[in-house]
């Protein structure tokens, strides 16, 4: 079997406030392999936020090492953060995070601007992964012409479309309604058992609940028994 | 992403900020278009000075009697004194003393009635030779010129202005007819071609020109026989004025047995008539093409204010744009082209409204406007400068921004 799409070894990242300093987490060890989708549940406080920066290369860590496919990533310049992000990396955010000035293709087609992919491949990716998530006949549609559920159906387009070794939710659910969230849970099971790699943020218990394995967080630690490291 | 995607995304940021971005733009192309204009109407009231003043014929120099500056500072006005003669403009033809002069007409000028037949009219009368229609550059439409042997015999001939010609003969021909001067009675040999009237000269088609000879027994008063009030040279080339305004400083310096600082004669030539002319024009333009300049610079201070209110407006989307794979060279990029392109697209506007003001404007201000390619090109680049300037901090601030901060901001 292969090593883990992302493995992380006493990742710490404290900030510094004045005198204060706070370890936002305090040495976080944990593994996911491929095809694996894990819900990080924890309070909020708990660190959550910072590991899903890290876990997002949003953001690098104070020490300890973190490997995304096998890539170091935790010593890495904004300019190489931002191709991982491209190449890697499929976010879906709590706010949707769409631009309202563009369509729901060009939305999607925008990782693909960033590789360098030409316009004709793009607008190819761009259906195939808006058809993905059962939105083929809403390519030209304004964010503002779709309802909560579809911006988010969008979104997660968005998050595929450049076909990345890791699906990264941050309370993707934390804006819809019931409906749309088991509607957007749906789609994650869809992903998962077409053999995406997934994790989710939540703080939601029956979010997490919808996850293969739940990984809990709590004062910047991670509880061992769910961190799944070797 | 490619520079076009760059440009394109650019483009559409402006696109749905369509008023703001018009009037960002209104701002540049106000400035370009008053400096355009502004600079046109200098260089066009340039070009016309010069072409009034080239018209008095090529590579000229002239040489004006008076204006000497004594030793106590006294400084006498031209024509204080006829110090010219015509032995003086003898001597300068003289090809061994100054061979980069080719020709040179000695002239004595006087206001008289000239009567033809009942109609008089008050003109100048020129006293001069031959030369003379060459150094000025002047042609007949009728008859002929004066030749030589009307110098030799001081016969009592007269070539004409177009406007004498209209203002005595109303539009007969004049050749073969005679015209009353002082009381002596000269034959009218030859029309000159109209080189149309200047405001800066003296009319130069309304004038009568006489043998130098003839004028002086006929014409000028008993006291001025011999003096010439002014004497025309041509350099050989324009290369060579310079070296022709030495050689006649120096022959007319030795042959009046004075110094430089005290030299009883002024020579000037096209350049200086030209400065002179000029100096008014330039000093205006510059002063308006400052005000249209700053004009330019407050355009360039609104692409600043309005990119750096889009980059605090869009941080959401900077960030969003950076957790989705853009650099921060490819932010940078992207809001350096949006500046720029207000400020290029200013910039054409501008030269639109300034190509459309060159048309219109003469109408009105009965100035001409000349509108260089130089200029245009300076213009649009000179936009497209102030568009990369105004935007390079406002991008770098957008290039700067942490993902996580901008994504935070609900």
């Amino acid at each position: 079997m292969s090593g883990p799409v992302l493995s992380l070894r006493d990742v710490r990242k404290t900030y510094v406030m004045g005198d204060l300093r706070v370890d936002a987490l305090a040495g976080v060890s944990m593994d996911v392999y491929e095809g694996e989708y894990v819900a990080v549940m924890g309070p909020s406080g708990s660190g959550k936020s910072t590991l899903m920066h890290i876990l997002g290369c949003l953001d690098v860590p104070t020490s300890g090492t973190y490997e995304l496919a096998g890539t170091d990533v935790s010593r890495m310049t904004e300019a190489e953060l931002a191709e991982v992000r491209n190449r890697r990396i499929g976010f879906v955010f709590q706010g949707f995070n769409l631009l309202p000035t563009l369509n729901a293709w060009r939305n999607v087609e925008l990782p693909l601007l960033y590789a360098g992919v030409s316009r004709d491949a793009r607008r190819r990716r761009a259906a195939e992964a808006l058809e993905r998530v059962g939105l083929a006949d809403r390519l030209d549609h304004r964010p503002g012409e779709l309802s909560g559920g579809q911006q988010q159906r969008v979104a997660v387009a968005r998050a595929l479309v450049t076909d990345p070794s890791l699906i990264l939710a941050d309370e993707p659910t934390g804006n819809l309604d019931s409906r749309a969230t088991a509607d957007v849970l749906g789609l994650f099971e869809e992903l998962s058992s077409a053999g995406r790699t997934i994790m989710l943020i939540t703080h939601e218990p029956d979010v997490a609940a919808a996850s293969a394995r739940t990984v809990r967080i709590r004062d910047g630690l991670v509880d061992l028994a769910t961190a799944g490291a070797a | 992403m490619t520079t076009l995607e760059t440009f394109r995304s650019a483009l559409q940021a402006l696109h749905s900020h369509r008023l703001r971005s018009a009037l960002t733009m209104l701002g540049i192309l106000i400035g370009i278009a008053a400096v355009i204009l502004t600079v046109g109407l200098g260089q066009g009231a340039q070009a016309q000075v010069q072409a009034q003043i080239s018209k008095l014929g090529s590579n000229l120099l002239v040489v004006t009697p008076g204006s000497t500056t004594s030793s106590t500072g006294v400084r006498g006005g031209r024509g204080t004194s006829s110090t010219l003669t015509n032995a003086d403009a003898q001597a300068l033809t003289a090809v061994s003393v100054a061979p980069d002069i080719r020709a040179v007409a000695a002239t004595a000028t006087s206001n008289q009635s000239v009567t033809a037949g009942s109609t008089n009219w008050t003109t100048t009368v020129v006293g001069t030779t031959p030369s003379w229609a060459q150094v000025r550059s002047r042609d007949l439409s009728a008859g002929r010129f004066l030749t030589a042997d009307d110098i030799a015999q001081g016969r009592a001939v007269a070539v004409l202005g177009t406007e004498t010609v209209t203002q005595l003969f109303n539009g007969r021909s004049p050749v073969g007819q005679s015209v009353s001067i002082n009381g002596s009675t000269f034959t009218v040999v030859g029309v000159l071609t109209a080189i149309g009237s200047t405001s800066t000269t003296a009319n130069e088609d309304d004038q009568v020109i006489v043998p130098q000879t003839a004028f002086a027994t006929r014409v000028a008063a008993s006291s001025a026989r011999a003096a010439v009030s002014t004497i025309y040279i041509e350099a050989t080339s324009q290369g060579t004025l310079t070296a022709a305004y030495q050689e006649a400083k120096s022959l007319l310096l030795t042959r009046h047995g004075v110094t430089t600082t005290a030299a009883d004669f002024t020579i000037s030539s096209q350049q200086s008539l030209l400065q002179t002319a000029t100096a008014t024009d330039r000093t205006l333009t510059i002063l308006l093409g400052g005000v249209a300049g700053i004009s330019l610079l407050v355009g360039a201070l609104g692409i600043a204010n309005m990119m750096l209110v889009s980059v605090a407006e869009r941080v959401r989307e900077i960030g969003l744009r950076k957790a989705l794979g853009a650099t921060p060279s490819a932010v940078r990029r992207q809001f350096l082209f949006e500046a720029s392109s207000l400020g290029v697209s200013g910039g054409v506007c501008g030269l639109v409204l300034a190509g459309t003001g060159a048309v219109v404007l003469p109408h009105f201000l009965s100035q001409p406007v000349t509108i260089s390619a130089t200029a245009a090109a300076a213009a649009v680049g000179v936009s497209l400068l102030i568009g990369v300037v105004a935007g390079v901090y406002p991008a770098s601030r957008a290039a700067r921004l942490a993902p996580i901060d901008a994504l935070r901001n609900d």
